[in-house]
């Protein structure tokens, strides 16, 4: 009722800028959304006054940018975005427990088990310590799927999203807390309903890991952990605990579900375990289901990324896999971060396939399906899976993926 | 001004040792050592009874507590069947046993969990899903001790206890190798 007021008071206001659309309203949630869709856009935007401005910014009523949901996950539309960072609200999501509600005035970390001094810290206090921030990728590790032509980049592997972290490098958190001698893994804990836990070395966390409590300039999102995460640049994204609440620090792996039941993978008739570290991995994001494509001069685009540092070279094939030429990279290229990649192809109009394949700066080049079955036994896990991806082309311009089956 | 200056300075000093970061400023480096803060609050035990939950694999974290097989069953048809299925064998959720060691198996705890106490880590923490943390510390044991049951990892008198728990034999522990990827040039 109160927002209805708002909008008729504005609208007599700026009775042009709501007819196009563009009035915020406050939900009930709190979000803020286009009051109206727009009922008219002026043929000529010049000969007429444009809305006015906002207290938020909008997404163009015309841009059609959504996260595919399931039960367990959703997926970043990659083949829709540009550039190399993830708008947040496009972030991937894997939640075990749902997304809980966290007050920041409530919110408490505690540290403890093998420190001097244990902890229990407010959002103020991690705020007042000394600030990071970095650009990295977050990939789950069970982002692969396939078995069917008709798939998107989005549903083959949008479960990996870029942003700019923000917080307190967790080598300045226990230096607050003083780690004892012989300390080497600790446990993070998170306050969600599945009380989310991962073990953690503690070599990692002082090499690189980063308590995170801003994603791309505001504070991160709820569905990324909201009010505080950790974030674990190159490792599978399940490690980098949401809604951190505990540390405790060990000198032994607590063996969590997460870390024996789930998040390893059958390899050889053996079981991996503490498979932290993300491969390299690329991926086209055009030309691909479900665009179609006209004879002439196409510009394949990509991302390219390794858990391991940095993207030396990406290759790309337009002859499914016969030869490879290397693509151009966007500088800068970032350690652990997704890179955008570019190749200039002249299309023939004959059927083929495309491809494009990663090489990191430790000489890891990414492998087929095929490379992953002689290295890992066809009954591998479904974890880790990332095998170039190859994408048909068809005689009337379709493109459609080359499902990759093998069970 | 001038003592807090110099406390200052004694204070970087001393700190320095621990970590220094240096940036670059026209062109030069500049050294800066990242103090300690002194913030968080150290009354922690209030925090520490209500949150510390886990139980590491040598059993430290366990509680009080007993229970037999047979006593979970019926907490297990009346709290998890619906989504574990009647003998935890026939979903529609995780499949939660599993014997079976062929190649193709489907996971269950008897076939691929490494250790008894994530288990009643697991349970305690996370289950039953729609109301987490709602179970008592001899529901867990009930429940633990059914499931160990079915999967044929204790008999049917088998005491689930404190003490007997993390010595319970889990077969596919020996399978468990740790992470061999590398990086460089070989697919593994
Ligand atoms: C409303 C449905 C539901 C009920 C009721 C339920 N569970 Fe679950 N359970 C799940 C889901 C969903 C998962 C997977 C959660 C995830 O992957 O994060 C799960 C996972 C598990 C797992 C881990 C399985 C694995 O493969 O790692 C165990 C063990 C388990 N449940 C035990 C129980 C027990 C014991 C109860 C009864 C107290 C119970 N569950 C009740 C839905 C349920």
């Amino acid at each position: 009722m109160g927002n209805r007021k708002t909008i008729s008071r504005r609208s007599l206001l700026t009775g042009s800028a709501i007819a196009a659309g563009l009035a915020l309203v406050r939900t009930a949630t709190g979000q803020w959304v286009n009051a109206l869709v727009p009922e008219k856009i002026p043929l000529d935007p010049t000969k007429q006054l444009g809305a006015p401005q906002g207290k938020m910014g909008t997404r163009s009523t015309f841009e059609k940018l959504e996260k595919i949901p399931s039960d367990t996950s959703s997926r970043t539309p990659l083949h829709l975005l540009q550039g190399t960072i993830t708008p947040s609200d496009l972030h991937f999501e894997r939640n075990h427990g749902g997304v809980p509600a966290i007050d920041p005035n409530q919110y408490r970390l505690l540290i403890h088990g093998m420190v001097d001094k244990p902890k229990v810290f407010t959002l103020e206090d991690l705020k007042r310590l000394p600030s990071f921030s970095r650009i990295a990728f977050l990939e789950c590790s069970g982002n692969f799927r396939t078995g069917k032509e008709e798939l998107t980049p989005q549903q083959i592997c949008g479960l990996t999203s870029q942003s700019e972290w923000s917080g307190v490098l967790l080598s300045t958190l226990f230096r607050e807390v003083g780690i004892r001698p012989g300390a080497s893994w600790f446990l993070a804990e998170g306050s969600d309903a599945a009380v989310m836990t991962r073990s953690i070395p503690m070599e990692k966390a002082l090499k690189d890991g980063i308590l995170a409590l801003g994603q791309n300039g505001e504070a991160l999102r709820p569905e990324q952990g909201y009010p505080a995460r950790l974030f674990l640049p190159g490792w599978e994204g399940n490690t980098s605990v949401k809604w951190i609440r505990r540390i405790e620090v060990s000198d032994q792996p607590f063996m969590t579900r997460e870390e024996t039941s789930r998040y390893t993978e059958k390899v050889n008739g053996k079981i991996r375990q503490f498979s932290f570290d993300m491969d390299a991995r690329s991926i086209i994001t055009f030309p691909t289901y479900p665009v179609s494509i006209e004879k002439g001069w196409i510009e394949i685009r990509g991302i390219a990324w390794s858990g391991r540092g940095k993207v030396i070279r990406v290759d790309i094939s337009t002859d499914a896999g016969k030869k490879w030429q290397p693509a151009m990279l966007q500088e800068p290229v970032l350690d652990k971060a997704h890179a955008y990649f570019r190749y200039f192809w002249k299309w023939d109009g004959n059927s083929t396939e495309i491809a494009s394949r990663v090489l990191d700066e430790t000489g890891y080049l990414q492998p087929t399906i095929g490379q992953l079955i002689n290295a890992r036994g066809k009954d591998m896990g479904g974890y880790h899976l990332n095998p170039i991806t190859f994408w048909q082309v068809k005689k009337d311009g379709r493109i459609l993926l080359r499902p990759q089956n093998w069970k | 001004m001038k003592v807090f200056l110099f406390s200052l300075v004694t204070f970087i000093a001393v700190s320095c040792k621990d970590r220094a970061d240096s940036y670059l400023h026209e062109g030069k480096a500049v050294s800066t050592a990242i103090p300690v803060f002194n913030v968080g609050n150290v009354s922690v035990d209030s925090f520490v009874n209500s949150w510390d939950l886990d139980i590491r694999p040598d059993g430290a974290g366990l509680p009080p507590g007993e229970a037999t097989p047979l006593i979970g069953q019926p907490v297990f048809e009346q709290k998890c069947a619906t989504c574990h299925g009647a003998t935890g064998r026939e979903g529609p959720m995780n499949v939660l046993v599993s014997t079976d060691t062929t190649a193709t198996a489907v996971k269950g705890i008897g076939n691929y969990w490494p250790y008894a106490t994530t288990l009643f880590d697991y349970i305690r923490r996370a289950m039953p899903y729609q109301s987490p943390g709602s179970l008592s510390n001899d529901e867990v044991y009930a429940l633990t001790a059914w499931l160990l049951f079915q999967n044929k990892l204790i008999n049917d008198t088998f005491k689930l206890n404190r003490i007997s728990l993390p010595d319970i034999e889990m077969p596919a522990r020996k399978n468990f190798i740790k992470d061999d990827r590398t990086g460089g040039p070989v697919i593994r």
